[in-house]
């Protein structure tokens, strides 16, 4: 059982790293409490894989400490820091049975046989992999084996973190669920902290009860799903959370009035009270596709639109237009959708958000 | 394997290579065969002598002697250069200038023409102007490989250790380098010691490269001429005459044609029939091991 | 209640992690690089030291070779190597073993790439026995082909010249090649070549333009590798050569005399059939892991 604190942390893969860019994980801390089911989302080489190889061990941090339960960890290698991972493509040995691939990380601490028995089969049968306990591990099919690299992870009774790493790639997607609903189950059952790196939105929300979101080298936010979707602390988030993500508008204030450009924004009061007090050139308006709404004639603090795109999506459909030469994304429900090429849109006031050099800042509503 | 298309004027891309392989292949061993059931006397002057000559070859004590002499070697050299070349391909460097020098330098051995290494050897085994033999000699060794059949044969197997481990080495280092990452790493998580990973990881990995180590070096060694013949001469005696010198000094030297038509066929055959049981053997194990795997 | 108190946590702690503190560790670690590095050294030491042994010997006159045992030439001397660049006989021996090797990967090159194609990309009526058949080539000892060889050549006019020895090693050489080349071919996908069809392009065109490129290192290594079976072979250059194509293996055993050998000569001469071969080794250097494993690891 453990709590894994990040602490200071930074990374970089070059021996002496001058600008930021040359960092892959940028000046960080955070708190992975024990028990929870975390996952880790970001796209693609934002540090989230380098992350996981510093929490395992694979890799030591340039700077900064991890922790465990308060112990600095930061020297000891992977087996020595009682966690499991499961990587992207199944690792298993393919010589070795089903069985021997359970038994293989307690049998490397001479754990006698009369123990290792019991506990092999234990697991085999939380991971229904019982009737495969004879097979060679060679010729199991993908999910079976991304089960059994799991199940080295399960069996030692140490360990107090699985860590894993985009683990449900190479599976097929009917299988996928399956997994994870099994992976729920596993962290209900054993309460062990559970860190599940995925770029995958929808993958990291169903799994986990907390999600941090990770961009550029660094956590921008870290929240339930529905924080993220509700109040995404950072433009990244926004973008990258919602399909599809949050419209973002770059504003200024002029003359008591918010600027998009050229265009003023009909905002209310407190919007425009915090636009002004910003006090920076890089303010942002996010308002997300679903609080759009469009209408065939102008309406009280309406915005006059240019219809790019319908597109039906059954229960809702995708609206794309321009305002001010910038496109933007509606999500309208059934029987919304404007005709032709012009109409109105409304932002709704209560879920404008201000974003100030790409941080959101409150804004005092009501 | 089985999304190939069915196309037979895939015939036409073959059949340049076939006419060269067959002018060198098949011509000369219809001669061949012609030959083993003949006796020539001279120009017009043949007999079919039917199996004579399989017969009297087969019953020939130095050859059988050379034919046992032969496997001997080439068993005692696989037995050396196979966990020898695995050895050195674990320790080889990965990445970086220092694996490029050290593949370049451990290739060298093997784009060394075979009569040179032969040459090589001689010069280096000598007792008066080879370090090897200046050395031993120096040690007190009473060291020889023109009177000595001992001496001699262990200067072969060192000299053909010397050549051919770098191959079983080179093609092992190459079975290494397509591990991905991620399997050192899991067994690390997993506490596996050094030797479980080579037991669990790298071995399996590796038999599919060391197989064809060992066919051809089974075949290479099977057949080899030029290196002995350089450095003993095939002596002291006939200690170290192998299956080929038999056969060239039977051919070129002796001009039997029929014999050493006949013995030419034996030769060929027992390496198609080695090779043959060893390939399937281990596929058939590999099927056995593999009961759902389809390829 | 899972948390200990932080006391009892450091124990928890200390027992596990205890067995080696990270300084032991790293000494242990550092103990066993530095352990194979030795090892590799040992080994590439040993493994050069008959090569330096000729180079040494190159350097010197035949008396200080017959001489005292000295470990680097006393006087240092290129007379050896002067003598055989300025001595037609010799080295036009190297002249003609490498336009045999050229013409060899030529014309091996030339009928494998189409063949391995064939091989890779479709099924046609015989294939597996063909590729069977191939792989016995590889098997087939040299010694066996002497006198057919001999003969052949002979009655057809092209004994003692370059190509007849090109011809022979094609024996071994396009199988191998064919082998080789195969499995890098199967690795391209092969909807490259259906796009290509579909974009219009015609089979030579296809295969010049596209697909060779693609293949590029995969040919590298398959041309090394023909190299240097031909380079190394002497025993059928040998046989089916006299005084034109004449490699030059064959023109060293002429050191040895009536009067004695001329070490010099001959160990100048050994050290110069190597250098080709660096020079192939080094161009492909960066392919010839992945080569070594023909392919298809």
């Amino acid at each position: 059982m453990a709590e894994i604190t990040l602490k200071g942390l930074a990374h970089s893969y070059s021996k002496s790293p001058s600008s930021h860019s040359d960092y892959a994980i940028r000046q960080m801390d955070h708190v992975w409490h024990q028990g929870g089911a975390y996952a880790l989302l970001g796209p693609s080489g934002c540090g989230k894989s380098t992350l996981l190889n510093i929490i395992s061990g694979l890799l030591e941090p340039s700077e900064g400490d991890v922790l465990f339960d308060g112990h600095r960890v930061n020297e000891l290698p992977p087996e020595e820091r009682n966690i499991a991972q499961v990587f992207q493509f199944p690792v298993i040995y393919d010589t070795m049975t089903v069985y021997d691939n359970l038994a293989f990380p307690l049998r490397n601490m001479n754990t006698p046989e009369y123990k290792v028995d019991p506990k092999v089969r234990e697991i085999a049968d939380i991971l229904d992999l019982t009737p495969l306990l004879s097979r060679k591990a060679k010729n199991l099919t993908a999910d079976e084996k991304q089960k059994v690299s799991m199940g080295r992870g399960l069996v030692r009774d140490d360990v107090s973190a699985i860590l894993f790493d985009e683990p449900l790639t190479v599976i097929d997607p009917q299988l996928k669920w399956k997994l994870r609903r099994k992976l729920k189950e596993i962290h209900e059952r054993f309460n062990i902290t559970m860190i599940y790196v995925t770029h995958d939105q929808l993958e990291a929300s169903t799994f986990a009860d907390k999600i941090a979101v990770m961009y550029d080298g660094q956590v921008v936010q870290f929240g339930t799903p529905r924080e993220l979707f509700e109040k995404p602390a950072h433009t990244f988030v926004g973008y990258f959370i919602g399909s599809p993500g949050m419209n973002f508008m770059s504003v200024s204030h002029q003359a008591g009035k918010v600027m998009f450009g050229e265009l003023p924004l009909p905002v209310n009061e407190a919007v425009s009270r915090s636009v002004a007090a910003a006090g920076s050139s890089n303010i942002k308006l996010g308002i997300r596709p679903e609080f759009i709404t469009v209408s065939q004639t102008p309406e009280a603090n309406s915005v006059p639109i240019e219809v790019v795109n319908l597109q039906d999506l059954g229960t809702y459909s995708l609206l794309s237009f321009t305002l001010n030469g910038q496109l933007f994304k509606a999500r309208l429900p059934e029987g919304h959708a404007p005709v032709g090429d012009a109409a109105h849109a409304v932002f709704s006031d209560q879920h404008i958000a201000l974003y100030v050099d790409e941080y959101l800042v409150e804004i005092g509503h009501e | 394997m089985n999304n190939k298309v069915l196309n037979n004027r895939a015939w036409l891309l073959v059949l340049p290579m076939l006419v060269l392989v067959a002018f060198s292949a098949i011509i000369p061993l219809m001669t061949v065969v012609n030959y083993s059931v003949q006796d020539v006397l001279g120009p017009n002057a043949r007999f079919f002598t039917g199996t004579e000559w399989f017969h009297s070859i087969l019953n020939d004590a130095s050859l059988r002697n050379a034919f046992v002499r032969q496997i001997l070697f080439s068993l005692t050299i696989l037995a050396i250069q196979v966990p020898l070349g695995i050895g050195i391909a674990l320790i080889m460097p990965k990445r970086g200038w220092q694996a490029s020098a050290v593949l370049i330098l451990i290739t060298l051995p093997l784009l060394i023409p075979w009569n040179v290494v032969g040459s090589i050897w001689q010069i280096f085994t000598r007792g008066d102007i080879g370090l090897m033999g200046w050395g031993l000699r120096e040690l007190g060794i009473n060291y020889n490989i023109t009177r000595n059949a001992g001496d001699a044969w262990a200067t072969i197997i060192l000299m053909d250790v010397w050549h051919w481990t770098p191959l079983v080495a080179m093609l092992c280092y190459s079975g290494l380098r397509s591990i991905p990452e991620a399997y050192y790493q899991a067994a690390r998580i997993d506490r596996a010691s050094k030797w479980a990973i080579f037991r669990y990881i790298q071995l399996p990995k590796l038999t599919n490269v060391l197989v064809i180590a060992v066919l051809l070096r089974f075949m290479h060694s099977f057949m080899i001429y030029a290196e002995p013949f350089v450095l003993t001469g095939g002596g002291p005696g006939s200690s170290t005459t192998f299956l080929s010198q038999s056969l060239a000094t039977m051919a070129i030297g002796q001009q039997d044609l029929g014999p050493s038509a006949a013995f030419s066929i034996i030769y060929f055959l027992v390496i198609l029939l080695v090779s043959w049981v060893f390939y399937t053997t281990i596929m058939h194990m590999q099927k056995d091991k593999n009961p759902h795997g389809g390829a | 209640m899972y948390r200990l108190d932080n006391a009892q946590q450091g124990e928890k702690y200390n027992t596990i992690f205890s067995r080696t503190t990270p300084a032991q560790r790293r000494k242990r670690n550092a103990r066993s690089r530095l352990r194979s590095r030795f090892l590799l050294g040992l080994y590439l030491f040993l493994m050069i030291l008959p090569i330096y042994w000729l180079i040494n010997m190159s350097l010197q006159t035949n008396s200080e070779i017959l001489g005292s045992m000295t470990l680097w030439p006393q006087n240092l001397t290129f007379d050896n190597y002067i003598g055989i660049f300025t001595n037609s006989s010799w080295y036009m021996g190297y002249v003609n073993s490498m336009l045999y090797v050229a013409l060899n990967m030529l014309i091996t090159i030339c009928v494998a790439l189409p063949a391995a194609y064939a091989f890779s990309r479709y099924r046609f009526i015989g294939d597996k026995h063909l590729f069977f058949w191939l792989l016995t080539n590889l098997m087939a000892p040299p010694a066996v082909f002497l006198l057919p060889y001999f003969q052949l050549y002979y009655s057809v006019g092209l004994f003692d010249t370059h190509i007849a020895v090109a011809l022979a090693h094609c024996l071994f050489n396009i199988p191998l090649a064919i082998w080789i080349l195969e499995g890098f071919m199967s690795s391209v996908p092969k909807e490259i070549d259906e796009t290509a069809y579909i974009d219009g392009y015609s089979f030579p065109r296809f295969f010049i333009k596209i697909f060779i490129p693609m293949i590029r290192s995969g040919i590298g290594v398959t041309l090394f590798f023909l190299f240097m079976f031909s380079w190394v072979e002497l025993l059928l250059a040998r046989t089916l050569t006299a005084t034109d194509a004449q490699p030059i293996g064959m023109i060293m055993t002429r050191t040895s005399t009536a009067s004695g050998i001329d070490w010099g000569t001959l160990a100048a001469a050994g050290v110069l059939t190597i250098v080709p071969g660096i020079l192939v080794v080094y161009f492909v250097r960066n392919h010839i892991a992945k080569g070594f494993a023909l392919g298809r690891t």
